[in-house]
Protein backbone atom coordinates (compact mmCIF):
# COMPACT_ATOMS: atom_id res chain seq x y z
CA UNK A 1 0.00 0.00 0.00
CA UNK A 2 0.98 3.39 -0.91
CA UNK A 3 1.50 6.30 1.02
CA UNK A 4 -1.87 7.74 2.45
CA UNK A 5 -2.57 11.36 3.08
CA UNK A 6 -5.16 10.18 5.34
CA UNK A 7 -4.68 6.36 7.11
CA UNK A 8 -7.28 4.21 6.18
CA UNK A 9 -9.30 1.33 8.26
CA UNK A 10 -11.28 -0.54 6.19
CA UNK A 11 -11.10 -1.21 2.40
CA UNK A 12 -14.01 -2.94 0.57
CA UNK A 13 -13.62 -6.74 -0.53
CA UNK A 14 -10.92 -6.83 1.47
CA UNK A 15 -9.27 -9.07 4.21
CA UNK A 16 -5.73 -7.47 4.20
CA UNK A 17 -6.06 -5.90 7.45
CA UNK A 18 -4.93 -1.89 7.57
CA UNK A 19 -2.45 -0.11 9.59
CA UNK A 20 -4.21 0.70 12.62
CA UNK A 21 -1.03 1.72 14.83
CA UNK A 22 -1.66 6.13 14.22
CA UNK A 23 -4.06 7.48 16.49
CA UNK A 24 -5.93 10.32 14.36
CA UNK A 25 -8.61 12.21 15.45
CA UNK A 26 -12.10 11.42 14.34
CA UNK A 27 -14.06 14.24 12.55
CA UNK A 28 -17.36 14.76 12.31
CA UNK A 29 -19.98 17.32 10.23
CA UNK A 30 -22.86 18.76 12.45
CA UNK A 31 -25.78 19.73 10.35
CA UNK A 32 -28.13 22.03 12.94
CA UNK A 33 -31.03 21.60 11.48
CA UNK A 34 -32.93 24.29 13.43
CA UNK A 35 -30.48 27.17 12.10
CA UNK A 36 -30.95 26.28 8.80
CA UNK A 37 -32.49 28.71 5.98
CA UNK A 38 -32.28 26.47 2.92
CA UNK A 39 -30.09 28.96 1.36
CA UNK A 40 -28.64 25.95 -0.64
CA UNK A 41 -25.01 28.09 -0.32
CA UNK A 42 -23.37 24.30 0.60
CA UNK A 43 -24.99 23.09 -2.98
CA UNK A 44 -23.65 25.32 -4.53
CA UNK A 45 -19.86 24.92 -3.14
CA UNK A 46 -20.08 21.15 -2.89
CA UNK A 47 -20.41 21.43 -7.04
CA UNK A 48 -17.85 24.03 -7.12
CA UNK A 49 -15.23 22.35 -5.04
CA UNK A 50 -15.74 19.26 -6.45
CA UNK A 51 -15.58 20.14 -10.13
CA UNK A 52 -19.02 18.83 -11.27
CA UNK A 53 -22.09 20.91 -12.90
CA UNK A 54 -25.44 18.60 -12.23
CA UNK A 55 -27.64 19.78 -15.19
CA UNK A 56 -30.36 22.92 -14.76
CA UNK A 57 -33.69 21.27 -13.24
CA UNK A 58 -36.86 22.22 -13.49
CA UNK A 59 -39.41 23.54 -10.65
CA UNK A 60 -41.34 20.70 -9.15
CA UNK A 61 -43.59 23.33 -7.18
CA UNK A 62 -41.64 23.50 -3.92
CA UNK A 63 -38.03 24.51 -3.03
CA UNK A 64 -36.36 21.25 -3.26
CA UNK A 65 -33.42 21.56 -6.43
CA UNK A 66 -32.81 19.28 -7.77
CA UNK A 67 -35.62 16.66 -6.33
CA UNK A 68 -33.25 14.11 -5.19
CA UNK A 69 -29.50 13.52 -4.98
CA UNK A 70 -27.43 12.46 -7.92
CA UNK A 71 -24.49 11.51 -9.17
CA UNK A 72 -23.64 15.02 -9.56
CA UNK A 73 -25.56 16.53 -6.74
CA UNK A 74 -24.28 15.06 -3.47
CA UNK A 75 -26.54 16.96 -0.65
CA UNK A 76 -29.00 18.56 -1.62
CA UNK A 77 -31.99 20.45 0.81
CA UNK A 78 -35.07 19.04 1.62
CA UNK A 79 -37.78 20.87 2.28
CA UNK A 80 -40.98 19.20 4.43
CA UNK A 81 -43.96 21.15 5.47
CA UNK A 82 -44.96 19.58 8.79
CA UNK A 83 -48.01 20.71 10.64
CA UNK A 84 -46.77 20.21 14.54
CA UNK A 85 -49.45 21.15 17.31
CA UNK A 86 -51.26 23.54 15.13
CA UNK A 87 -48.18 25.36 13.75
CA UNK A 88 -46.80 25.08 10.75
CA UNK A 89 -43.33 24.00 11.01
CA UNK A 90 -40.83 24.05 7.53
CA UNK A 91 -38.01 21.65 8.48
CA UNK A 92 -35.33 22.29 6.28
CA UNK A 93 -32.64 19.08 6.22
CA UNK A 94 -29.02 18.88 4.12
CA UNK A 95 -29.31 15.27 2.71
CA UNK A 96 -26.33 13.46 1.63
CA UNK A 97 -23.52 10.42 2.81
CA UNK A 98 -23.59 10.18 6.28
CA UNK A 99 -20.25 8.93 6.96
CA UNK A 100 -21.43 5.82 9.01
CA UNK A 101 -18.63 4.29 11.73
CA UNK A 102 -20.07 1.11 10.24
CA UNK A 103 -20.77 2.11 6.41
CA UNK A 104 -23.09 -0.68 4.72
CA UNK A 105 -21.76 0.59 1.93
CA UNK A 106 -18.26 -0.38 2.02
CA UNK A 107 -19.73 -4.19 3.57
CA UNK A 108 -22.05 -4.77 0.55
CA UNK A 109 -18.90 -3.53 -1.60
CA UNK A 110 -17.28 -6.39 -3.93
CA UNK A 111 -14.39 -4.31 -5.89
CA UNK A 112 -11.37 -4.64 -3.84
CA UNK A 113 -10.61 -0.93 -2.96
CA UNK A 114 -13.43 0.90 -4.53
CA UNK A 115 -14.60 1.87 -0.55
CA UNK A 116 -12.44 2.87 1.51
CA UNK A 117 -13.04 3.94 5.42
CA UNK A 118 -10.37 6.20 6.75
CA UNK A 119 -8.85 6.37 10.21
CA UNK A 120 -10.96 9.82 10.88
CA UNK A 121 -14.60 8.38 9.86
CA UNK A 122 -14.54 9.80 5.98
CA UNK A 123 -15.67 6.98 4.04
CA UNK A 124 -14.91 7.65 0.68
CA UNK A 125 -15.10 6.35 -2.72
CA UNK A 126 -12.59 5.61 -5.40
CA UNK A 127 -14.20 5.97 -8.65
CA UNK A 128 -11.08 3.88 -10.85
CA UNK A 129 -11.99 0.56 -8.72
CA UNK A 130 -15.90 0.96 -8.56
CA UNK A 131 -17.34 -1.75 -11.09
CA UNK A 132 -20.55 0.11 -11.08
CA UNK A 133 -22.69 -3.05 -9.56
CA UNK A 134 -24.77 -0.50 -7.36
CA UNK A 135 -24.71 -2.73 -4.47
CA UNK A 136 -23.17 -0.01 -2.59
CA UNK A 137 -26.88 1.72 -3.02
CA UNK A 138 -28.71 -1.83 -1.72
CA UNK A 139 -26.41 -1.58 1.40
CA UNK A 140 -26.72 2.05 2.28
CA UNK A 141 -29.52 2.37 5.04
CA UNK A 142 -29.82 6.07 3.57
CA UNK A 143 -30.29 6.01 0.40
CA UNK A 144 -27.41 8.19 -0.79
CA UNK A 145 -25.41 6.76 -3.63
CA UNK A 146 -25.82 7.29 -6.86
CA UNK A 147 -24.95 5.57 -10.18
CA UNK A 148 -23.85 8.35 -13.16
CA UNK A 149 -25.42 7.54 -16.51
CA UNK A 150 -21.89 8.85 -18.01
CA UNK A 151 -19.31 5.96 -17.02
CA UNK A 152 -21.49 3.80 -14.67
CA UNK A 153 -19.82 4.46 -11.47
CA UNK A 154 -20.92 5.45 -8.08
CA UNK A 155 -20.56 9.07 -6.66
CA UNK A 156 -21.62 10.50 -3.69
CA UNK A 157 -20.29 13.02 -0.69
CA UNK A 158 -16.51 12.74 0.04
CA UNK A 159 -16.91 15.23 3.33
CA UNK A 160 -14.23 16.68 0.93
CA UNK A 161 -11.76 14.33 2.40
CA UNK A 162 -8.88 16.14 -0.19
CA UNK A 163 -9.92 19.08 2.36
CA UNK A 164 -9.73 17.43 5.38
CA UNK A 165 -6.35 15.82 4.21
CA UNK A 166 -4.61 19.48 4.49
CA UNK A 167 -6.40 20.34 7.47
CA UNK A 168 -9.39 22.20 5.86
CA UNK A 169 -12.88 22.28 6.75
CA UNK A 170 -15.75 20.84 3.72
CA UNK A 171 -16.68 23.05 1.49
CA UNK A 172 -20.26 23.00 2.28
CA UNK A 173 -19.44 23.61 6.02
CA UNK A 174 -16.98 26.55 4.98
CA UNK A 175 -20.01 28.27 2.85
CA UNK A 176 -22.62 28.37 5.28
CA UNK A 177 -24.10 31.73 6.22
CA UNK A 178 -25.91 30.90 9.37
CA UNK A 179 -23.66 28.39 10.76
CA UNK A 180 -25.68 25.58 10.60
CA UNK A 181 -23.35 23.68 9.68
CA UNK A 182 -19.94 22.91 11.74
CA UNK A 183 -17.04 21.17 11.40
CA UNK A 184 -14.40 19.83 13.58
CA UNK A 185 -13.65 16.65 15.47
CA UNK A 186 -16.89 14.66 16.64
CA UNK A 187 -16.40 15.00 20.36
CA UNK A 188 -16.40 18.98 19.51
CA UNK A 189 -19.29 18.09 17.70
CA UNK A 190 -20.97 16.54 20.46
CA UNK A 191 -20.64 19.40 22.74
CA UNK A 192 -21.54 21.99 20.35
CA UNK A 193 -24.72 20.21 19.71
CA UNK A 194 -25.33 19.89 23.34
CA UNK A 195 -25.35 23.00 23.61
CA UNK A 196 -27.56 23.83 20.63
CA UNK A 197 -29.82 21.24 22.20
CA UNK A 198 -29.94 22.60 25.83
CA UNK A 199 -30.97 26.17 23.77
CA UNK A 200 -34.02 24.47 22.00
CA UNK A 201 -35.16 23.03 24.99
CA UNK A 202 -35.45 26.60 26.74
CA UNK A 203 -36.95 27.73 23.44
CA UNK A 204 -39.73 24.82 23.90
CA UNK A 205 -38.61 22.31 21.59
CA UNK A 206 -38.48 19.16 24.64
CA UNK A 207 -37.94 16.57 22.52
CA UNK A 208 -34.85 18.36 20.96
CA UNK A 209 -31.87 16.07 20.31
CA UNK A 210 -28.84 14.52 18.89
CA UNK A 211 -28.98 11.98 15.38
CA UNK A 212 -26.20 10.06 16.32
CA UNK A 213 -27.66 6.66 15.07
CA UNK A 214 -26.13 3.60 17.04
CA UNK A 215 -27.48 1.28 14.25
CA UNK A 216 -24.86 2.02 12.03
CA UNK A 217 -22.43 2.69 14.77
CA UNK A 218 -22.75 6.32 14.55
CA UNK A 219 -22.29 8.72 12.10
CA UNK A 220 -19.63 11.08 10.69
CA UNK A 221 -22.45 13.48 9.77
CA UNK A 222 -24.63 14.27 12.28
CA UNK A 223 -27.91 16.76 12.62
CA UNK A 224 -29.29 18.33 15.70
CA UNK A 225 -33.08 18.14 15.35
CA UNK A 226 -36.24 20.31 17.12
CA UNK A 227 -38.10 16.61 17.14
CA UNK A 228 -35.11 14.28 17.83
CA UNK A 229 -38.02 11.62 18.55
CA UNK A 230 -39.40 11.49 15.50
CA UNK A 231 -36.41 11.56 12.57
CA UNK A 232 -39.22 10.99 10.15
CA UNK A 233 -40.60 14.20 10.16
CA UNK A 234 -37.44 15.56 8.24
CA UNK A 235 -37.99 14.52 4.96
CA UNK A 236 -37.96 10.74 5.68
CA UNK A 237 -35.14 10.37 7.84
CA UNK A 238 -34.96 6.55 9.08
CA UNK A 239 -35.76 6.72 12.93
CA UNK A 240 -32.84 3.57 13.70
CA UNK A 241 -31.00 2.84 10.71
CA UNK A 242 -29.29 -0.44 10.57
CA UNK A 243 -27.77 -2.54 7.24
CA UNK A 244 -30.03 -4.71 5.74
CA UNK A 245 -29.92 -8.11 6.85
CA UNK A 246 -29.53 -9.53 3.55
CA UNK A 247 -26.17 -7.59 2.95
CA UNK A 248 -24.90 -8.79 6.08
CA UNK A 249 -26.19 -12.43 5.16
CA UNK A 250 -24.49 -11.84 1.78
CA UNK A 251 -21.31 -10.71 2.63
CA UNK A 252 -21.01 -12.49 6.60
CA UNK A 253 -22.75 -15.95 6.44
CA UNK A 254 -22.93 -16.88 2.65
CA UNK A 255 -19.52 -15.33 2.15
CA UNK A 256 -17.47 -18.31 3.86
CA UNK A 257 -19.79 -21.10 2.83
CA UNK A 258 -18.96 -19.84 -1.04
CA UNK A 259 -15.73 -19.83 -0.04
CA UNK A 260 -15.87 -23.33 1.39
CA UNK A 261 -17.59 -24.58 -1.41
CA UNK A 262 -15.19 -23.81 -4.06
CA UNK A 263 -12.23 -24.89 -2.03
CA UNK A 264 -14.36 -28.49 -1.88
CA UNK A 265 -15.42 -28.79 -5.69
CA UNK A 266 -11.42 -28.40 -6.29
CA UNK A 267 -10.39 -30.74 -3.98
CA UNK A 268 -12.87 -32.90 -5.02
CA UNK A 269 -11.81 -32.53 -8.96
CA UNK A 270 -8.44 -33.25 -8.00
CA UNK A 271 -8.99 -36.69 -5.91
CA UNK A 272 -11.34 -37.63 -8.96
CA UNK A 273 -8.36 -37.07 -11.09
CA UNK A 274 -5.97 -39.17 -8.21
CA UNK A 275 -8.19 -41.93 -8.25
CA UNK A 276 -10.15 -41.98 -11.45
CA UNK A 277 -7.54 -40.33 -14.01
CA UNK A 278 -8.97 -38.26 -16.95
CA UNK A 279 -11.47 -39.68 -19.35
CA UNK A 280 -10.00 -41.92 -22.23
CA UNK A 281 -11.56 -42.53 -25.25
CA UNK A 282 -10.34 -45.42 -27.14
CA UNK A 283 -8.84 -44.89 -30.57
CA UNK A 284 -11.04 -47.84 -31.62
CA UNK A 285 -14.31 -45.43 -30.72
CA UNK A 286 -13.09 -42.06 -32.07
CA UNK A 287 -12.41 -43.30 -35.05
CA UNK A 288 -15.67 -44.70 -35.26
CA UNK A 289 -17.39 -41.34 -34.39
CA UNK A 290 -15.03 -39.40 -36.88
CA UNK A 291 -16.45 -42.03 -39.02
CA UNK A 292 -19.87 -40.72 -38.47
CA UNK A 293 -19.39 -37.12 -38.77
CA UNK A 294 -17.80 -37.49 -42.19
CA UNK A 295 -21.12 -39.21 -43.40
CA UNK B 1 -15.93 -18.80 -33.59
CA UNK B 2 -16.55 -22.30 -33.66
CA UNK B 3 -15.71 -24.43 -30.09
CA UNK B 4 -15.65 -27.88 -29.74
CA UNK B 5 -17.48 -29.39 -26.87
CA UNK B 6 -14.17 -30.04 -24.86
CA UNK B 7 -12.80 -26.63 -26.10
CA UNK B 8 -15.75 -25.08 -24.57
CA UNK B 9 -15.26 -26.64 -21.11
CA UNK B 10 -11.67 -25.72 -20.88
CA UNK B 11 -13.08 -22.43 -21.58
CA UNK B 12 -15.55 -22.57 -18.61
CA UNK B 13 -13.53 -24.19 -16.18
CA UNK B 14 -10.42 -22.07 -16.57
CA UNK B 15 -12.89 -19.05 -15.99
CA UNK B 16 -14.41 -21.07 -13.13
CA UNK B 17 -11.24 -21.18 -11.61
CA UNK B 18 -9.93 -17.84 -11.78
CA UNK B 19 -13.14 -16.50 -10.20
CA UNK B 20 -12.52 -18.64 -7.43
CA UNK B 21 -9.37 -17.87 -7.18
CA UNK B 22 -9.89 -14.37 -7.42
CA UNK B 23 -12.70 -14.67 -4.46
CA UNK B 24 -10.56 -16.50 -2.15
CA UNK B 25 -8.03 -13.43 -1.90
CA UNK B 26 -5.22 -14.35 -4.59
CA UNK B 27 -6.62 -11.56 -6.83
CA UNK B 28 -4.30 -9.03 -7.92
CA UNK B 29 -2.01 -6.80 -6.17
CA UNK B 30 -4.99 -3.99 -4.52
CA UNK B 31 -4.98 -1.15 -6.68
CA UNK B 32 -4.04 1.92 -4.47
CA UNK B 33 -6.44 4.27 -2.63
CA UNK B 34 -5.35 7.70 -2.16
CA UNK B 35 -7.50 10.85 -1.68
CA UNK B 36 -7.78 13.33 -4.58
CA UNK B 37 -5.35 15.90 -4.47
CA UNK B 38 -5.43 19.43 -2.75
CA UNK B 39 -6.22 21.34 -5.67
CA UNK B 40 -5.09 24.26 -4.38
CA UNK B 41 -2.02 23.45 -3.08
CA UNK B 42 0.33 25.91 -5.42
CA UNK B 43 -2.25 27.75 -7.00
CA UNK B 44 -2.45 31.72 -6.33
CA UNK B 45 -3.94 33.12 -4.13
CA UNK B 46 -5.93 36.22 -4.45
CA UNK B 47 -8.34 38.47 -2.13
CA UNK B 48 -11.07 40.18 -3.54
CA UNK B 49 -14.39 40.97 -2.87
CA UNK B 50 -17.70 39.10 -4.16
CA UNK B 51 -19.40 41.62 -6.87
CA UNK B 52 -23.08 40.83 -6.51
CA UNK B 53 -24.83 42.68 -3.34
CA UNK B 54 -24.12 45.24 -0.56
CA UNK B 55 -22.87 42.76 2.02
CA UNK B 56 -20.09 42.77 -0.30
CA UNK B 57 -18.19 39.12 1.15
CA UNK B 58 -14.64 38.92 1.27
CA UNK B 59 -13.31 36.44 -1.39
CA UNK B 60 -10.28 34.17 -1.90
CA UNK B 61 -9.43 33.52 -5.88
CA UNK B 62 -7.19 30.69 -6.55
CA UNK B 63 -5.04 30.75 -9.62
CA UNK B 64 -3.40 28.33 -11.66
CA UNK B 65 0.03 28.54 -12.04
CA UNK B 66 2.88 30.98 -9.70
CA UNK B 67 2.45 33.79 -11.73
CA UNK B 68 5.76 32.80 -13.79
CA UNK B 69 6.25 34.49 -16.72
CA UNK B 70 5.02 31.52 -19.24
CA UNK B 71 2.31 30.18 -17.31
CA UNK B 72 -0.97 31.91 -18.37
CA UNK B 73 -3.05 32.41 -15.16
CA UNK B 74 -6.52 30.65 -14.40
CA UNK B 75 -9.35 31.28 -12.15
CA UNK B 76 -9.73 27.84 -10.78
CA UNK B 77 -11.52 28.14 -7.91
CA UNK B 78 -13.28 30.92 -5.30
CA UNK B 79 -13.93 30.65 -1.75
CA UNK B 80 -14.99 32.83 1.59
CA UNK B 81 -11.77 35.28 2.64
CA UNK B 82 -11.69 33.87 6.56
CA UNK B 83 -10.10 37.04 7.19
CA UNK B 84 -12.90 39.32 6.35
CA UNK B 85 -14.55 40.54 9.03
CA UNK B 86 -18.10 40.79 6.79
CA UNK B 87 -18.08 37.31 6.38
CA UNK B 88 -15.69 35.07 7.97
CA UNK B 89 -15.34 32.76 4.95
CA UNK B 90 -18.90 32.20 4.55
CA UNK B 91 -20.44 32.46 1.72
CA UNK B 92 -24.45 32.59 0.14
CA UNK B 93 -25.22 30.78 -3.17
CA UNK B 94 -24.52 33.27 -5.11
CA UNK B 95 -21.29 33.82 -3.87
CA UNK B 96 -20.48 30.24 -3.48
CA UNK B 97 -20.65 29.97 -7.44
CA UNK B 98 -18.60 32.83 -8.41
CA UNK B 99 -16.53 30.56 -10.43
CA UNK B 100 -19.23 30.19 -12.52
CA UNK B 101 -19.80 34.26 -12.89
CA UNK B 102 -16.06 34.77 -13.88
CA UNK B 103 -16.59 31.73 -17.02
CA UNK B 104 -20.34 32.73 -18.19
CA UNK B 105 -19.69 33.23 -21.87
CA UNK B 106 -22.17 36.09 -21.09
CA UNK B 107 -20.23 38.16 -18.54
CA UNK B 108 -19.19 41.52 -19.85
CA UNK B 109 -15.19 41.63 -20.32
CA UNK B 110 -14.61 45.10 -22.35
CA UNK B 111 -16.01 48.13 -23.03
CA UNK B 112 -19.11 48.61 -25.37
CA UNK B 113 -21.20 51.16 -26.64
CA UNK B 114 -24.43 51.34 -28.62
CA UNK B 115 -24.26 54.76 -30.67
CA UNK B 116 -27.64 56.51 -31.14
CA UNK B 117 -29.72 54.83 -33.71
CA UNK B 118 -27.75 52.02 -34.36
CA UNK B 119 -28.97 48.17 -32.76
CA UNK B 120 -25.45 47.31 -32.43
CA UNK B 121 -22.74 47.21 -29.91
CA UNK B 122 -19.74 48.01 -30.65
CA UNK B 123 -16.52 47.16 -28.55
CA UNK B 124 -14.32 49.76 -27.74
CA UNK B 125 -11.20 50.33 -25.52
CA UNK B 126 -10.93 51.61 -22.12
CA UNK B 127 -9.49 54.93 -23.06
CA UNK B 128 -11.41 55.53 -25.85
CA UNK B 129 -14.72 54.76 -23.44
CA UNK B 130 -13.15 57.10 -20.51
CA UNK B 131 -12.91 59.50 -22.96
CA UNK B 132 -16.32 59.32 -24.35
CA UNK B 133 -18.06 59.84 -20.93
CA UNK B 134 -15.78 62.69 -20.25
CA UNK B 135 -17.19 64.41 -22.87
CA UNK B 136 -20.57 63.37 -22.06
CA UNK B 137 -20.22 64.56 -18.45
CA UNK B 138 -18.65 67.60 -19.27
CA UNK B 139 -21.08 68.71 -22.27
CA UNK B 140 -23.92 67.80 -19.87
CA UNK B 141 -22.84 69.69 -17.02
CA UNK B 142 -22.43 73.10 -18.84
CA UNK B 143 -25.84 72.66 -20.22
CA UNK B 144 -27.42 72.50 -16.96
CA UNK B 145 -25.17 73.85 -13.77
CA UNK B 146 -26.83 75.33 -11.52
CA UNK B 147 -24.54 77.68 -10.06
CA UNK B 148 -27.16 79.95 -7.87
CA UNK B 149 -30.66 79.21 -6.76
CA UNK B 150 -33.78 81.93 -7.47
CA UNK B 151 -32.76 83.53 -4.17
CA UNK B 152 -29.36 83.93 -5.53
CA UNK B 153 -27.90 81.46 -3.08
CA UNK B 154 -24.85 79.58 -4.24
CA UNK B 155 -25.67 75.78 -4.63
CA UNK B 156 -23.33 74.82 -7.55
CA UNK B 157 -25.62 71.56 -8.13
CA UNK B 158 -25.40 69.20 -11.02
CA UNK B 159 -29.02 67.80 -11.32
CA UNK B 160 -29.19 66.11 -14.55
CA UNK B 161 -26.66 63.48 -13.38
CA UNK B 162 -26.35 60.38 -11.41
CA UNK B 163 -23.25 58.34 -10.31
CA UNK B 164 -23.57 54.50 -9.55
CA UNK B 165 -20.10 53.32 -7.12
CA UNK B 166 -19.61 50.50 -5.29
CA UNK B 167 -20.99 49.42 -1.85
CA UNK B 168 -17.92 46.96 -2.14
CA UNK B 169 -15.26 49.88 -2.03
CA UNK B 170 -13.00 50.63 0.50
CA UNK B 171 -13.53 53.61 3.14
CA UNK B 172 -10.88 55.38 1.84
CA UNK B 173 -12.22 54.77 -2.28
CA UNK B 174 -15.65 55.87 -1.47
CA UNK B 175 -13.78 59.08 0.03
CA UNK B 176 -12.31 59.97 -2.95
CA UNK B 177 -15.63 58.89 -4.83
CA UNK B 178 -17.63 61.27 -2.95
CA UNK B 179 -15.08 64.34 -3.54
CA UNK B 180 -14.75 63.94 -6.59
CA UNK B 181 -18.32 63.80 -7.21
CA UNK B 182 -19.60 66.55 -4.85
CA UNK B 183 -16.47 68.58 -6.49
CA UNK B 184 -18.70 68.02 -9.84
CA UNK B 185 -21.84 69.17 -8.20
CA UNK B 186 -23.27 65.28 -8.23
CA UNK B 187 -26.16 65.20 -5.77
CA UNK B 188 -27.35 61.66 -6.85
CA UNK B 189 -25.10 58.78 -6.34
CA UNK B 190 -25.63 55.92 -4.92
CA UNK B 191 -24.06 51.94 -4.41
CA UNK B 192 -25.93 48.56 -4.74
CA UNK B 193 -26.47 49.43 -1.06
CA UNK B 194 -29.91 50.09 -1.50
CA UNK B 195 -30.53 47.99 -4.65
Amino acid sequence: MALQSLDITRRSATTTPAPALRQTTEVAKLIDVSACIGCKACQVACMEWNDIRDEVGNCVGVYDNPVDLSAKSWTVMRFAEVEEGGRLQWLIRKDGCMHCADPGCLKACPSPGAIIQYANGIVDFQQENCIGCGYCITGCPFNIPRIAKEDGKAYKCTLCSDRVAVGQAPACVKSCPTGALQFGSKEQMKDYADKRIKDLKMRGFEKAGLYDPPGVGGTHVMYVLHHADRPELYSGLPPDPSISPLVSLWKGFAKPLATVAMAAVALGSLFHYVIKGPNEVSKKLEDELEKEEST
Amino acid sequence: MQLTRRQFFKVCAAGMGGSSIALMGFSPAPALAEVRAFKLARATETRNMCPYCSVSCGVLIYTVGDKAKNAKPDIIHIEGDPDNPVNRGTLCPKGAGLLDMVKSPNRLKYPQVREPGSAEWKRISWEEAIERIAKHMKADRDASFIEKNEKGITVNRWNTFGFLASSAASNETGYLTHKVLRALGCVAFETQARI
